[in-house]
């Protein structure tokens, strides 16, 4: 309430309700509002079509050290709005996406947030991929009650934040239990080290419930090792690992690191393999790893492939939508967030935050290429978990795991 | 032992570069006697102009690496005369609190203007020595940790010869113990700092292709936690004395990576400058700094 009344004052916010007339946001002065004038706008109106279109904010880091990630989620999101748009938008409505950029930078999510809520009037935002920024953004969405939809974090207390916020992905503590179980007995791993980046969200979680499933599954953690947000250098870390002698690596972090991490391993003549989350879905692993990053493991949300017509169809809408480049697991499940919103609006019948926060609610079965999307009590989407390797320089599918 | 070993070498090329960039700011502050807050900037254009610079060089020849590192130092050095004839000359005479400032804006212009021109998000860097793991002893190592150990301590040595050795080393010298007698005795000032400033960012530039060598995943806001550490070093060595520069920086490397591989890694940055603070609680003036005693 308290950022909608800063707004309401502004001149262009009123007469936008009025049609489909793009008028400068800037405001006008108030002699501009006298009978006449609003009576002619009110007949313009009236002579052109009611389809207002629904505004959808975005909010990824479409810069910055987790661009990759930004970047695919964006482009799937427009792709899924683009051919929602061809085919008649929703209610009758065009949707247009609101897109900003957060640069990868902390505190960044909440000010754009905040940005779209207020002076944009959004009917939901979609974002962010990394927990921590997905974070920062929930409570801001919760507060003004408007559906906030991440498409791929993973850190179990994004959605805890409240009854506003929701995910099209599976949690932390699946995918630990995943990469145990794969660690335990298709790596045969019995001691373990884990390396876990301390400034981050998703790195923290999901480390833990990857030690809990281990250790209870008769596993041993050699050692913990730490590292902070914008570090280069894990040599240090890695020589330490190195003298407590163990079977395989667990690095819960992203993409850079990882590529960083595991090039220093190899060279420190560690030749165990190195596995991880999610968060080492980007195909800068590859370009920055190089050589190093072959053999390694990590489990996300999607394989492109997969043979099923559906995934089939969107990678070649992908394609022929970005110069050929093939959709990863932010792409899909970017493209998938936009889908269940669209489907929501569509089952609440309009846009108003309550409403859409209960068709999203109670989203059952909608299928996307990310499988069957079931929203649960706690506004959690279970799907499957797919687990990759580098071989050759290409992603390659190992095998699929069932919630 | 292995392992105490196997930290110390981590911990020397680490620390190599930092001392490489903490040169640049003990040289400045010894001339101008303020911080030049750009100089890590000027780094991260260094790395830049290596990455552009590596497609002309034969790729994985230590000759074409080496025509990287000359080729970006010469960017940054010129990158460092430029600044210091826009920003800081017409500051000449001012408080030094106004160059300080300058120079944190400086900063951020350079900061913002290479998100624009090389883009924000992170470029993998090229090969451009030739890459291979080595192992002595139960010691491993990569060959660009001895690349950058070996060009450090080479930049290093023909830095002093520059400084103790020449005409134009003398003069440097001259004006940091006092400018204006040094131009009663006929020095060209100006020269002098122009000298200092590319000879500081050249030397900033080659940490930066270096850096990237070893991390090759390089953006626009990279400098930022190095140069934050280098100018640590450099406080550390003793601002102002090259020698403390250089051994400052060593010693912050290895400081850094004996914590980093302890149990308490995740306090490594803050056991590390703690570390700093109880040193210079008991030396203030740093390592081979001089205490300088100011006449009331």
């Amino acid at each position: 309430m308290e950022l909608a009344s800063i707004w309401d004052c502004q001149a262009g916010a009123t007469l936008c309700t009025l049609g489909p007339l793009s008028l400068p946001s800037f405001s006008l002065p108030m002699k501009f509002f006298s009978p006449l004038w609003t009576a002619a706008l009110l007949a313009l109106a009236g002579t052109l079509p009611a389809a207002e279109p629904i505004k959808v904010g975005e909010i990824a880091s479409l810069t910055g050290k987790e661009a990759a990630f930004g970047q695919s989620s964006h482009k799937g999101t427009v792709l899924a709005v683009e051919q929602l748009n061809a085919a008649g938008g929703v209610l009758g409505r065009p949707l247009q996406l609101l897109s900003e950029d957060n640069q990868s930078k902390a505190g960044e999510s909440a000010t754009v947030a905040r940005k779209l809520l207020s002076r944009e009037k959004v009917v939901a935002l979609l974002g962010e991929v990394a927990s921590s920024r997905s974070l920062e953004m929930a409570p801001i969405a919760q507060r003004a009650k408007i559906p906030m939809i991440s498409p791929s974090s993973t850190n179990p207390k994004v959605t805890e934040v409240g009854d506003y916020v929701f995910r099209v992905c599976f949690i932390d503590p699946f995918q630990g239990t995943v990469m145990a179980k794969f660690a335990k007995e298709t790596l045969k791993a019995r001691r373990v080290a884990v390396l876990t980046s301390v400034s981050s969200a998703y790195s923290v979680g999901l480390a833990k419930y990857f030690k809990e499933r281990f250790l209870a599954d008769g596993g041993e953690i050699a050692l913990e090792q730490k590292f902070a947000e914008g570090d280069k250098d894990f040599k240090a870390q890695l020589t330490a690992i190195r003298a407590a002698g163990v079977d395989a690596i667990f690095v819960p972090g992203y993409y850079t690191e990882a590529a960083l991490i595991t090039r220093q391993a190899r060279e420190l003549g560690l030749t165990l393999p190195l596995f991880g989350g999610d968060g080492w879905e980007a195909p800068q692993l590859i370009e920055i790893g190089g050589k190093a990053v072959e053999g390694t493991y990590y489990s996300t949300h999607y394989s492109p492939e997969d043979t099923a017509p559906a995934v089939q169809a969107f990678v070649a809408a992908f394609r022929a939508r970005w110069n050929g480049e093939t959709p990863d697991a932010m792409a899909a499940l970017g493209y998938d967030s936009a889908l269940v919103l669209a489907d929501a609006i569509k089952r609440a019948g309009g846009t108003e935050g309550p409403a859409l926060r209960d068709a999203l609610a109670a989203t059952k079965g909608f299928a996307g290429v990310t499988g069957a999307t079931n929203i649960d009590a706690g506004r959690n989407a279970s799907k499957s978990a797919v687990i990759v390797t580098i071989k050759d320089g290409q992603f390659k599918f190992v095998q699929s795991v069932a919630p | 032992m292995t392992e105490f070993l196997q930290q110390l070498v981590n911990g020397l090329s680490l620390g190599a570069i930092y001392a490489l960039i903490a040169l640049g700011y003990t040289m400045v502050y010894g001339v101008l006697r303020f911080i030049n807050f750009a100089h890590s900037d000027v780094f991260m254009v260094g790395a830049f102009a290596g990455l552009y610079l590596a497609p002309l060089a034969p790729a994985g020849s230590i000759l074409g690496g080496l025509l990287v590192v000359i080729g970006a130092m010469l960017a940054a050095g010129l990158l460092g005369v430029t600044i210091e004839r826009l920003a800081y000359r017409p500051l000449r005479g001012a408080p030094t609190l106004n160059v300080l400032i300058t120079a944190i804006g400086v900063s951020c212009l350079l900061q913002s203007a290479g998100q624009l021109v090389f883009g924000a998000a992170p470029r993998s860097f090229p090969v451009i020595f030739p890459a291979r793991a080595l192992s002595v002893g139960g010691l491993d190592f990569s060959s660009n940790q001895v690349v950058v150990l070996v060009v450090a301590i080479s930049l290093v040595v023909g830095l002093r010869l520059i400084v103790f050795r020449t005409r134009m080393g003398a003069a440097l010298r001259a004006v940091s113990q006092n400018p204006r007698a040094a131009r009663l005795m006929g020095i060209d000032n100006d020269v002098v700092i122009r000298f200092t400033f590319a000879l500081g960012s050249a030397l900033a530039g080659a940490g930066g292709v270096l850096y990237a060598v070893n991390y090759p995943s390089i953006d626009p806001l990279m400098g930022v936690l190095p140069g934050l550490k280098a100018f640590v070093a450099a406080i550390l060595g003793g601002i102002g004395s090259i020698p403390g520069a250089a051994l400052g920086g060593l010693l912050l490397g290895l400081v850094e990576t004996f914590v980093g591989g302890s149990q308490y890694s995740t306090y490594k940055d803050a056991i590390a400058f703690a570390l700093l603070i109880l040193f210079l609680l008991f030396r203030p003036a740093g390592l081979l700094g001089k205490t300088r005693v100011e006449k009331v």
